[in-house]
């Protein structure tokens, strides 16, 4: 993966698969501390103790034998790359949080490319879903909240095209205005 | 900021509308394999392409939606199209502008194109 929001999306699809019904999404660049923190929390199945070791695992032959997949490790590979790391911590029943540190201006930090899209495709598959995306850039933040979406449009579905398009550009218009 | 006023307005053209989209049993779906193989390879500007070209194209009976792997990760970004009555096209290693072009092709001009279909592929 090149760009940090696909792992987003990639990672938020764990949520989904999960059975969450509630996603939240925060990204923190903080360039002046020369951070960068991506957490990622639901309400889905959650893991047990013995599995989340394995998830995290370093030692690969754990993860093949029991065919889990890539996503998480290419996440991790993505922070320690910058000297940051990935912490996951989850409960059974209850949720799971997946929380991601990166060096800002690490010559390794993957872009955080195109969020906008990463949202808008989230949220078209998933009308039972509340995604609430919540950007923070030095002193500056922007919130996006399906519920507040979902109010307005009653019965009408997420996924409709010219509803997808307008959230991709509401979001589009709402991150450019944190590099203003 | 794209305003919520803009959006309610949308939302009140498509109600107007619905009456029209509710024939479903005669749509065209098409699939994009989005699990972690599929994104890697480009399936989120795949998949925001289908979905700007129905939109634009206001193509009323065709539902673009994501599935998981489909079990052929060195052929993805992966496209599957069904349409009622036909064979499933499986279209492999696609790019936005490849997607576009299906949109054009075989979703409005009714023409499968086989250069992008696993059977050119393989
Ligand atoms: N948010 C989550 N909630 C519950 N289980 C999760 C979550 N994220 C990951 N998992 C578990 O960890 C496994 C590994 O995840 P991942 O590295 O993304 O690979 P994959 O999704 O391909 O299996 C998943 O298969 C799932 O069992
Ligand atoms: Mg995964």
């Amino acid at each position: 993966m090149l760009e940090l929001s696909l792992h987003v999306l990639d990672i938020v699809n764990n949520s989904i698969k999960a059975k969450a019904t509630e996603i939240e999404i925060e990204i923190n660049e903080q360039v002046l501390k020369n951070t960068l923190t991506i957490s990622i929390k639901d309400n889905g199945c959650g893991m047990d103790k013995e599995f989340l070791k394995t998830v995290t695992d370093p030692f690969k032959t754990i993860r093949t034998t029991r065919k889990v997949g890539m996503g998480l490790s290419m996440f991790q590979a993505a922070a320690e790359a910058t000297g940051g790391k990935l912490k996951i911590s989850s409960k059974k029943g209850v949720g799971t949080l997946v929380c991601v540190t990166f060096t800002y201006d690490h010559i390794d930090r993957q872009p955080l490319g195109n969020m906008a899209e990463t949202m808008q495709i989230l949220t078209s598959g998933n009308d039972s879903i509340d995604f609430i995306y919540h950007h923070i850039k030095e002193d500056k933040e922007f919130l996006f909240d399906t519920r507040q979406i979902k109010e307005i449009l009653g019965d009408v579905s997420l996924a409709n095209p010219e509803i997808t398009m307008w959230i991709r550009g509401h979001i589009e218009e709402g991150l450019a205005e944190l590099d203003s | 900021m794209k305003s919520l006023a803009e959006l309610e307005a949308i939302k009140n053209k498509i109600k107007n509308q619905v009456e029209v989209r509710r024939e479903s049993d005669s749509s065209t779906r098409i699939v994009v394999g989005m699990a972690t193989c599929g994104i890697a390879a480009g399936a989120r500007p795949v998949l925001a392409a289908l979905v700007d070209e129905v939109g634009k194209r206001n193509l009323a009976n065709v539902n673009v939606s994501q599935t998981g792997c489909i079990g052929m990760c060195r052929l993805e970004p992966i496209v599957e199209v069904f349409e009622p009555g036909k064979e499933r096209v499986t279209y492999v290693k696609m790019t936005e502008e490849k997607a576009r072009k299906i949109i054009a092709e075989h979703i409005v001009n009714g023409k499968v194109v086989t250069e992008f279909t696993i059977g050119a592929a393989e």
